[in-house]
C-alpha cells in the first residue's frame, strides 16, 4: 500500500505529471493574488490598519496591521516573481503541456519520464524556497520582481539570496522540461502525424520550449554572478565609487549595473512570449471546436509563431530605455519592437477570422476565447507607446506599464488557462464542469479585472509610479485619479469573490459533474480519442495511433459527420 | 507501453531520444557559457585597467590542464569505440533462445576484451578529469596564497566564477563516466545498444566540456 502511495506521489507519467503541476501553480496563483490584494489595499488606504488580517502578519511586517514600506517591498516583488514563474508559466507550459501534449501527438508519454518527474520536484522545491524567505530575517526578497542591480546586489537579510537559489531551482527544472518537449514533439509523434497535421496548441509549446531552453541560462549566469557578488564579495554589477546612504561603498567596484538589466531582460522578455504562446494555443483549440470550422490561416499561424519566438529574442533593451545606455542602441530596439507586433496581429487576426460564418457555440470554455481576444488586443495596443523610446521615457514605471502587461496576461493568459481547464476537464476527469457556475465565474471576473486594470492607464498617464507604499499621495498633479484605488481594491476583493464559483465548480464537478463520453465537445484532436482518465502507466491509447487527417476537420463538406478527427480513416 | 526511440533510431528524424536531449541539454549550455563569457567582454571593455592576464594566472599549468582534458576526450571516444562495433552482436545473442551455445569461444573472448578495453579507457578518462581538478585545486591554492580572491578585482572574479562552474560541470561528468565505468556497466549484459549509447550520449557532454575550456583557457590565460 505505502509502495503504490509512493509510486502514485513520483510518478513518471506525464498526465499525473501534469496533475502535480496544475494543483500547485494554481496553488501558487492564490498565494500571487493574495500578496497582490494586500498591495491593492494599502494603496486605497495607505497607513491605516489592515482590518481582519492586519495582525497575522507580524509586528515586523506590518506593525499595528499596518504594512511597512519594508513588507510591502516584499510583497511587490515576490507577486511578480510568484505569479510569472511559479503560477503561470507552470500552469501554461507545466500542467497543460504535460498534459496534453503528448496525448495531441498520439505518444505514450514524454520522451523522458523520469526527467519530466524531476523537473516538477525542482520546480516544487524551487517554490519552497521562494515560500520561505517570508520567514527568515529581512523576509522575502524585496528589489522588484526584476531584482535590479545594484540595489539587489547590497539588500540586507537573506531573502535576495533564497530568491537567487529558489530562481536557479526554478530554471533548472524549466530547461529540463523544455528539452524534454523537444524531444518529445520531435521523437514521439504518431506515424502519420506530420509537423503541418500538429495542432496550433503543440506548435505553441514547442516554440515555447525553445525559447524557455535558449532564454533561461541568461537569468542562471546573472543569478550565479550575482550569488557571487552577495556571497563570496564579488562586484559584477557594484559600479566604482558607489555611495549607499551616504557612506562610500567598500567593494572593489568596476562593475556594471546595467549588465545585470541585460542578462535579465535577455531571459525576460522572451519570458513574455513564454506567457502568451501557450496561452493563444489553448485559445486556437478552443475556438477551432466551438466555431465547429478549421482555423483560418493555420499555417500563417504556425509561420508568425516562428517568426514571434526568433524576433522576442532581439527585443530585450526596450526594457532599458531609460537607462542612457545610448540612442542609436534605442533605435534598433525600438525597431524590432515594432517588427514583432506584425505576427503577434497575425496570429490575433487569424483567431478573430477564425469566427467569421462559424456556428459558435457559446460554452465556458468559449467565453473566456472570446474574451481573451480583445482583452489581449487591448494590452498589446497600449504596447506600443512603450515599445518606442520617446513614448516610454514619461510612461516608464508607471502604472500604465502595469495595467499594459496585466491587459496581457490576466484577462489575456489567465483567460486562456480558465479557458483550457474547463475545456480539457472531461478528459482528466470524465466529468463536465457545471455552465452556469462557469458563466458567472467568467462573467464577475471579466468586470472585476477590467475595474481593476483599466484605471490604472488613467493613473499610469497621471504619472503615478508603480513601486509606491502611499500609492501616489506624494503626487499633488495625480491627486485626482487617487480616489480610483478605491473601486479597484474593491474589485480585487469582487475577483476573489468569483474565483471560489470556480474553485467550487473543480470540486463538485470532480464528485458529480455530469458524466461525459470520450468526446463530450465533439473534437477532432487526437486526445479525444483517448478514453477519458487515460491510464496512468505509460500509454495513453488502447490502440496504436495512426493519423490521416488535418488538425482541425470540422465541417467537411460531404462528410457524414460535423466532425472527422485525426486518426479517422 | 515502451517509449519508443530510446535505443532505436527514429528513421525520419535519424535521431535517438537521448542524443537528442543531450544535444539541447548542450544549446542551453552554450547560452549560459555564453552569456557569461558576454559578461566577461562587457566587464573588461568598460574597464580603466585590466591586469595583465598571463602575469596573474599560470599559463604552463593552464597548458598542461588543456593538454589533460583533451586526452580524455581522446580516451572518451576510445572507449565508446570499444564497445559499441560489438553492441549488435551481443544483443542478437542475448535475444536468441540458447544463448550460451551460440557465442563461439572466439566470440566471446573477443566480447570479454571488449569490455575489459572500455573499462581501461573510461578509466583513463576518469583519470583526466581527476589530474584536471587537481591541477586546478594547486592553481586555486596558489592565488589564495598570495591573497588574490575572487573580491580581489574583477578579473580575479571572472576567473574563479568561470573556472569553477567549469570545474564543477567536469565534477558532473565525471559523476556520470564513474557510474558508467563501475555499476552501469552491468546494463551491458541487458541491453548492450541501449548502453553504448549512453557512453555516447556521456561522451557529447564531456566533450562539450572540453570546448568550454578550450575557450576559457585563452580568454582568462592568454588575451
Amino acid at each position: 500500500m505505502r509502495g503504490h502511495v509512493l509510486r502514485r506521489i513520483f510518478s513518471t507519467d506525464h498526465k499525473v505529471i501534469g496533475l502535480q503541476y496544475g494543483f500547485t501553480s494554481m496553488f501558487f496563483l492564490l498565494v500571487g493574488f493574495s500578496l497582490v490584494i494586500l498591495i491593492r489595499w494599502q494603496h486605497a488606504y495607505a497607513g491605516q490598519a489592515l482590518p481582519l488580517v492586519g495582525g497575522l502578519l507580524g509586528e515586523t511586517n506590518a506593525p499595528g496591521g499596518v504594512i511597512s514600506p519594508e513588507f510591502y517591498n516584499q510583497l511587490g516583488a515576490m507577486h511578480g516573481t510568484i505569479m510569472v514563474f511559479l503560477g503561470v508559466v507552470p500552469l501554461a507550459f507545466g500542467a497543460f503541456g504535460n498534459y496534453i501534449v503528448p496525448l495531441q501527438i498520439g505518444a505514450p508519454d514524454m520522451a523522458f519520464p523520469r526527467l519530466n518527474a524531476l523537473s516538477y520536484w525542482l520546480y516544487l522545491a524551487g517554490g519552497l524556497v521562494m515560500l520561505v524567505s517570508f520567514f527568515v530575517p529581512g523576509g522575502a526578497a524585496n528589489n522588484g520582481w526584476t531584482s535590479y542591480a545594484p540595489l539587489s546586489d547590497i539588500a540586507a537579510g537573506h531573502g535576495q539570496t533564497l530568491w537567487l537559489g529558489g530562481m536557479l531551482l526554478l530554471i533548472f527544472s524549466s530547461l529540463l522540461g523544455a528539452m524534454n518537449f523537444i524531444a518529445t514533439i520531435i521523437q514521439l509523434r504518431a506515424p502519420g502525424m506530420t509537423w503541418f497535421r500538429l495542432p496550433f496548441f503543440v506548435w505553441a509549446q514547442f516554440i515555447t520550449a525553445f525559447l524557455l531552453l535558449l532564454a533561461f541560462p541568461a537569468l542562471q549566469a546573472a543569478a550565479v554572478l550575482q550569488g557571487m557578488d552577495r556571497l563570496v564579495g564579488t562586484s559584477f554589477f557594484l559600479p566604482s565609487g558607489l555611495v549607499v546612504t551616504g557612506q562610500p561603498a567598500d567593494v572593489a567596484g568596476g562593475g556594471n549595473a546595467l549588465l545585470w538589466q541585460h542578462l535579465f531582460w535577455f531571459l525576460g522578455h522572451p519570458e513574455v512570449y513564454v506567457l502568451i504562446l501557450p496561452a493563444m494555443g489553448i485559445i486556437a483549440e478552443v475556438i477551432a471546436n466551438n466555431t465547429r470550422k478549421p482555423l483560418w490561416g493555420y499555417r500563417l499561424m504556425v509561420y508568425s509563431v516562428f517568426v514571434l519566438g526568433f524576433l522576442s529574442f532581439v527585443v530585450w533593451a526596450h526594457h532599458m530605455f531609460l537607462t542612457g545606455m545610448g540612442t542609436a542602441i534605442s533605435a534598433f530596439f525600438q525597431a524590432t519592437t515594432m517588427i514583432i507586433s506584425i505576427p503577434s496581429v497575425i496570429i490575433l487576426s487569424a483567431l478573430i477570422l477564425s469566427l467569421y460564418g462559424g456556428s459558435i457555440r457559446f460554452n465556458t470554455p468559449m467565453l473566456f476565447a472570446l474574451a481573451f481576444m480583445p482583452m489581449f488586443g487591448l494590452g498589446g495596443l497600449t504596447g506600443l507607446p512603450l515599445g518606442l523610446a520617446a513614448t516610454d521615457i514619461p510612461l516608464h514605471d508607471t502604472n500604465y506599464v502595469v495595467a499594459h502587461f496585466h491587459y496581457l496576461v490576466a484577462p489575456g493568459t489567465i483567460f486562456a488557462l480558465f479557458a483550457g481547464v474547463y475545456y480539457w476537464f472531461p478528459k482528466v476527469t470524465g466529468r463536465m464542469m457545471n455552465e452556469t457556475l462557469g458563466r458567472i465565474h467568467f462573467l464577475g471576473s471579466l468586470i472585476c479585472m477590467n475595474v481593476i486594470f483599466m484605471p490604472m492607464f488613467v493613473q499610469g498617464l497621471a504619472g503615478v509610479n508603480r513601486r509606491l507604499w502611499d500609492g501616489g499621495a506624494i503626487y499633488s498633479h495625480a491627486q485626482e485619479t487617487l480616489s480610483l484605488n478605491v473601486p479597484m481594491v474593491y474589485a480585487a476583493f469582487g475577483l476573489a469573490f468569483f474565483q471560489l464559483f470556480f474553485l467550487v465548480n473543480l470540486l463538485v464537478s470532480l464528485r458529480a459533474g455530469r458524466v461525459a463520453d470520450t468526446n463530450p465537445w465533439e473534437a477532432t484532436t487526437l486526445e479525444w480519442s483517448a478514453t477519458s482518465t487515460p491510464p496512468r502507466a505509460h500509454g495513453n491509447f488502447d490502440r496504436p495511433v495512426r493519423v490521416y487527417r488535418d488538425p482541425y476537420e470540422y465541417s467537411v463538406p460531404g462528410a457524414a459527420a460535423g466532425f472527422l478527427p485525426q486518426n479517422a480513416d | 507501453m515502451e517509449i519508443p526511440y530510446t535505443t532505436e533510431v527514429r528513421p525520419d528524424t535519424g535521431l535517438t531520444n537521448p542524443k537528442l536531449g543531450i544535444w539541447l541539454f548542450l544549446a542551453s549550455e552554450v547560452m549560459l557559457f555564453g552569456s557569461l563569457f558576454s559578461s566577461y567582454v562587457l566587464l573588461r571593455s568598460g574597464a580603466p585597467t585590466w591586469p595583465v592576464q598571463h602575469e596573474v594566472l599560470s599559463v604552463p599549468l593552464a597548458a598542461l590542464n588543456t593538454v589533460v582534458l583533451i586526452a580524455s576526450s581522446v580516451t572518451m571516444v576510445m572507449a565508446w569505440a570499444s564497445l559499441a562495433p560489438h553492441a549488435a552482436a551481443v544483443r542478437d545473442r542475448l535475444r536468441s533462445p540458447n544463448a550460451r551455445a551460440m557465442a563461439s569461444p572466439a566470440e566471446a573472448s573477443a566480447e570479454a576484451d571488449s569490455l575489459k578495453r572500455y573499462r581501461l579507457f573510461m578509466g583513463l578518462t576518469l583519470l583526466g578529469g581527476a589530474i584536471f581538478l587537481v591541477v586546478k585545486a594547486i592553481e586555486y591554492g596558489d592565488k589564495f596564497s598570495h591573497h588574490l580572491y575572487p573580491a580581489t578585482n574583477n578579473f580575479l572574479g571572472l576567473y574563479f566564477t568561470l573556472t569553477g562552474l567549469h570545474a564543477l560541470h567536469v565534477i558532473v561528468g565525471m559523476i556520470v563516466n564513474a557510474y558508467l565505468w563501475g555499476p552501469g556497466t552491468r546494463m551491458w549484459r541487458s541491453e548492450p545498444e541501449r548502453f553504448a549509447n549512453r557512453i555516447e550520449v556521456a561522451g557529447i557532454y564531456w566533450h562539450f566540456v572540453d570546448v568550454v575550456w578550450i575557450f576559457l583557457f585563452p580568454v582568462l590565460y592568454l588575451l
